[in-house]
């Protein structure tokens, strides 16, 4: 057996028919990408008024506050964990953001540092989430849906029965001025999407949340804590719901409690559709940005085939969990448990 | 240092320590002393080799070595040092690291991740990560040991042999953390990798050797003794002695692991007559194929236990399981009393009179909050119920039958099940099978694992009294000494195929040794 070196072992092995080691995407990443532009071309084809440069950026403008909630989700469904806080957060930070820039309420006029203080509050309601599953081990699920209240209740207060309305040319121009065709909120939404790019795939942090999500209790064998990570990442996660409740304000041009009313499944529903699975471990933001894309052109395309809106909300349903269907269709077995 | 220097006189010219040394140390569970007072000497830049069957305190050891099972008694010396080690970490700072039975690695991380995760240094400043710093410090640990990975590939698409090399390379990684040669621990490197693999696996080694203590444990003993430099066996939780691996065969090994006790008593009473050969058998299986496992024929007559034996990585279980229509096949024929089985699911074996005792109690044996009373009735419904309707008294007969019939201790029929010892939470687990008094074909995946002796006994007792009221069984068991005196014929499989036929009527029973030489 010596007269065998192992690199000619090696590439022996390889040669036997085995799974060739791949670098990054495979063909199953690529599903969501072609349904996006599948669903795109049939709905060109079918109706002229979609397949409009204009329409194609209301598309894109109507995405970008679902593109801020799923950057943040994403991370935290990378881990496995789930988080149903978008709302509550989204509603606090709308209220604080409208109470802190110019308004009718009160006498403040922030600008942008009162944006940030509504983004602050939003990640320290996050890291609420993440230190009660770390600390407390209560499950995502229950410590999420808890804060999200916490959330809403703060807001309701700060709300106390008047309406803030927005005053500050800033915020409201975010809305309504355009750079190249897009809003100004849709670029930040672009900058959110580059960022969280980055974080997942040049920061530690980004890492192991992914690795989290693919095998835990390996991490702890190679002696990582694992809970400074899970906490960091619920924070960054409600860091970005803040900033969607800003974005929600400067569309409304008001406070709202309910500014972030169904972000949460609508961000779980895309980032699923996306390819990030909520088993953990699989996608990421990119992916999660092709699912809401998909999401926002079915939407869009179905109103402008002229599909009646009674019939939108099933339709939709149905196209949802055919996508997934699909998508962890290469994983069936045999007695699988499916929870 | 100091007992280095009392047991040598001359300071000046101490013999060097050894690597790593383990002074009668315990562990007990609940019910079974895993470790018994275990003694052991790893030499620096030896490759020691360990053996020892099922049960023998291997892997307790093991874990006792990397900081996972904190001891109970004894004491572990590291280079002349006593030491305790509270955590993997700690063993990694004293130069002790394990390259896991089951793989331990992020299966969607690159391998380079992989192999410098938890001690990144200067692969992430700032928790920023530096990929090409990251690379090159993945591509040093893979060039000590000459492998040719791509450092970037992602885990899960790499082979199993070349995740193997990655989690080398990852341990490697100790020596980092250490001035002094560490100690490598291979946990069954062996099991599921091809002859070619473990050539290359053996070659790597030999190379650890060069700059590292190796600890090698494999259940097969060939391959044992081709690598390693000694052997040290392990036997009921003690040290049993150690052979240099040049003057030793297997069959010396095997003998020193199995001990002087042959056949336990337990196996053979009430054995009743043998069924007659010559009438058909009752279960029939020809060419049975499936991913693990090529042209499986077996034969089971009614009253007959057939065990099936083989190292891990032969096929049995999932052999087992395909019986049951939980694993699928390919190819092949099953015929059970005369009329085709089919395979295509669990339900459809269950309706046939198939019953199915897996090896994975708590995960797949039992719903474990459940009752003692719904876990028995489980899966024959209608043995407690009316068309659709529970019959909460109708239950309640059934089940305390069968717990008196199987004197089974449980407090009440609606105790949990997951509180009663193991060895009456298997009773149950058989009884699902017995209620509606239609089973005629059990398979049984290590029915007595992780079961004290008292309660073996009685699933042996309980298995022998259904074999002779007419059911076939195909055992699984825990050790060969199990498989022989429980079974009335035993099958070998090796790497897939059933190898050999060897007849085991009481009274002339195999040998281990004649069962060991057919399986490797």
């Amino acid at each position: 057996m010596t007269t065998t070196s192992p690199a000619d072992a090696d590439r022996e092995v390889v040669h036997a028919g085995r799974p060739r080691p791949r670098r990054g995407i495979s063909l199953s990443d690529a599903g969501p990408p072609i349904a996006l532009v599948v669903i795109f071309g049939v709905f060109a084809v079918l109706s002229p008024d979609f397949r409009t440069v204009s329409n194609v950026q209301n598309v894109l403008d109507a995405a970008a506050v679902l593109a801020v909630v799923t950057c943040g989700i994403s991370f935290v469904l990378m881990m496995g964990s789930i988080d149903l806080s978008a709302p509550g957060i989204m509603g606090a930070s709308a209220i604080a953001v409208a109470l802190l820039v110019a308004n009718n309420r009160n006498d403040n006029d922030f600008g942008l540092f009162g944006v940030a203080v509504a983004v602050l509050l939003g990640a320290a309601l996050g890291c609420l989430s993440g230190l009660a599953l770390v600390v407390l081990k209560v499950p995502s699920f229950m410590t999420t849906l808890g804060v999200s209240a916490v959330g809403l209740g703060v807001a309701t207060l700060m709300f106390a029965g008047v309406q803030p309305n927005v005053t500050d040319p800033m915020l409201e121009g975010w809305a309504v001025e355009r750079f190249l065709g897009l809003a100004h909120l849709t670029w930040i939404a672009v900058a959110c999407v580059l960022v969280g790019a980055l974080v997942q795939r040049y920061s530690r942090l980004g890492r192991y949340a992914f690795a989290i999500g693919g095998a835990e209790e390996v991490l702890g064998l190679s002696g990582v804590r694992v809970a400074p990570y899970k906490v960091a990442v619920f924070t960054m996660a409600g860091a970005f719901y803040g900033l969607a409740g800003v974005l929600v304000t400067s569309q409304l041009g008001a406070g709202l409690v309910q500014a972030g009313r169904g972000y949460d499944f609508s961000a779980i529903t895309a980032a699923v559709v996306g390819g990030t699975l909520l088993s953990g471990g699989r996608g990421g933001i990119l992916h999660s940005v092709v699912g809401v894309l998909l999401v926002t052109v079915l939407t869009n395309g179905l109103v402008q085939v002229g599909v009646s809106p009674y019939w939108q909300g099933g339709v939709q349903g149905l196209i949802v969990v055919a996508a997934v269907a699909a998508a962890v269709l290469p994983q069936r077995r045999r007695n699988q448990v499916t929870k | 240092m100091t007992t280095n220097l009392q047991t040598q006189p001359d300071p000046r010219v101490p013999a060097p320590a050894p690597a790593l040394e383990v002074r009668s140390l315990v562990k007990h569970y609940p019910g079974v002393k895993a470790l018994d007072g275990v003694d052991l000497v790893v030499r620096q830049h030896e490759v020691l080799g360990l053996a020892g069957e099922n049960g023998a305190g291997k892997s307790t050891l093991l874990k006792a070595l990397v900081g996972l099972v904190r001891p109970d008694g004894g004491e572990i010396w590291v280079r002349g040092e006593k030491v305790r080690l509270r955590s993997v970490v700690d063993a990694a700072d004293h130069g002790i690291g394990m390259v896991f039975q089951e793989q331990s690695l992020v299966p969607n991380l690159t391998a380079a991740e992989n192999i410098v995760l938890g001690s990144e240094g200067p692969g992430v400043r700032r928790g920023i990560y530096r990929w090409s710093t990251m690379r090159r410090l993945a591509q040093e640990q893979l060039d000590k040991i000459g492998s040719h990975i791509d450092p970037l590939a992602r885990t899960d698409t790499l082979t199993f042999a070349d995740r193997q090399m990655v989690e080398i390379a990852k341990v490697l990684r100790i020596e980092e953390r250490t001035s002094h040669p560490p100690v490598i621990i291979l946990d069954e490197p062996t099991s599921v990798l091809e002859s070619k693999e473990i050539e290359t696996l053996f070659t790597q080694v030999r190379r650890l050797r060069e700059f590292a203590s190796v600890v090698f444990v494999s259940h097969r003993l060939d391959e044992v003794l081709d690598v390693c430099d000694r052997v040290a066996v392990l036997r009921g939780g003690r040290s049993v002695g150690e052979v240099p691996a040049a003057d030793a065969a297997p069959a010396d090994l095997h003998r020193m692991m199995i001990g002087s006790t042959g056949s336990d008593d337990h196996y053979h009473g009430g054995a009743g007559e043998r069924p007659d050969e010559a009438s058909r058998p009752r279960l029939v299986v020809r060419g049975l194929s499936g991913k693990s496992f090529r042209d499986v024929d077996l034969d089971v007559h009614a009253g007959e236990i057939v065990g099936i034996v083989g190292v891990h990585g032969s096929g049995r279980e999932d052999v087992c399981r395909a019986l049951f229509g939980a694993e699928p096949t390919t190819a092949g024929e099953v015929v059970l009393d005369g009329e085709k089985l089919d395979l295509s699911g669990t339900r459809a074996a269950c309706a046939a009179g198939v019953g199915y005792v897996p090896a994975e109690r708590k995960t797949e044996g039992m719903v474990g909050p459940m009752s003692v009373a719904d876990n028995m009735t489980l899966t024959k419904q209608q043995s407690r119920c009316t068309g659709p309707l529970v019959r909460p008294r109708k239950q309640a007969t059934l089940v305390d039958r069968w717990i008196e019939r199987l004197s089974i201790r449980t407090p009440h029929r609606g105790t949990a099940i997951q509180s009663l010892s193991g060895g009456n939470q298997q009773k149950v687990v058989l009884a699902r099978w017995l209620v509606a008094g239609d089973v005629r074909l059990l398979l049984l995946d290590h029915p007595t694992r992780g079961l004290d002796v008292g309660a073996r006994s009685e699933v042996y007792r309980l298995m022998r009294e259904l074999a002779d009221s007419g059911v076939a069984t195909v055992l699984l068991a825990d050790s060969l000494e199990e498989a022989i005196g429980m079974s009335d014929r035993i099958i070998v499989m090796s790497d897939g195929r059933a190898t050999t036929q060897v007849a085991a009527p009481a009274g002339g029973k195999p040998t281990p040794l004649d069962l060991v030489k057919e399986m490797v």
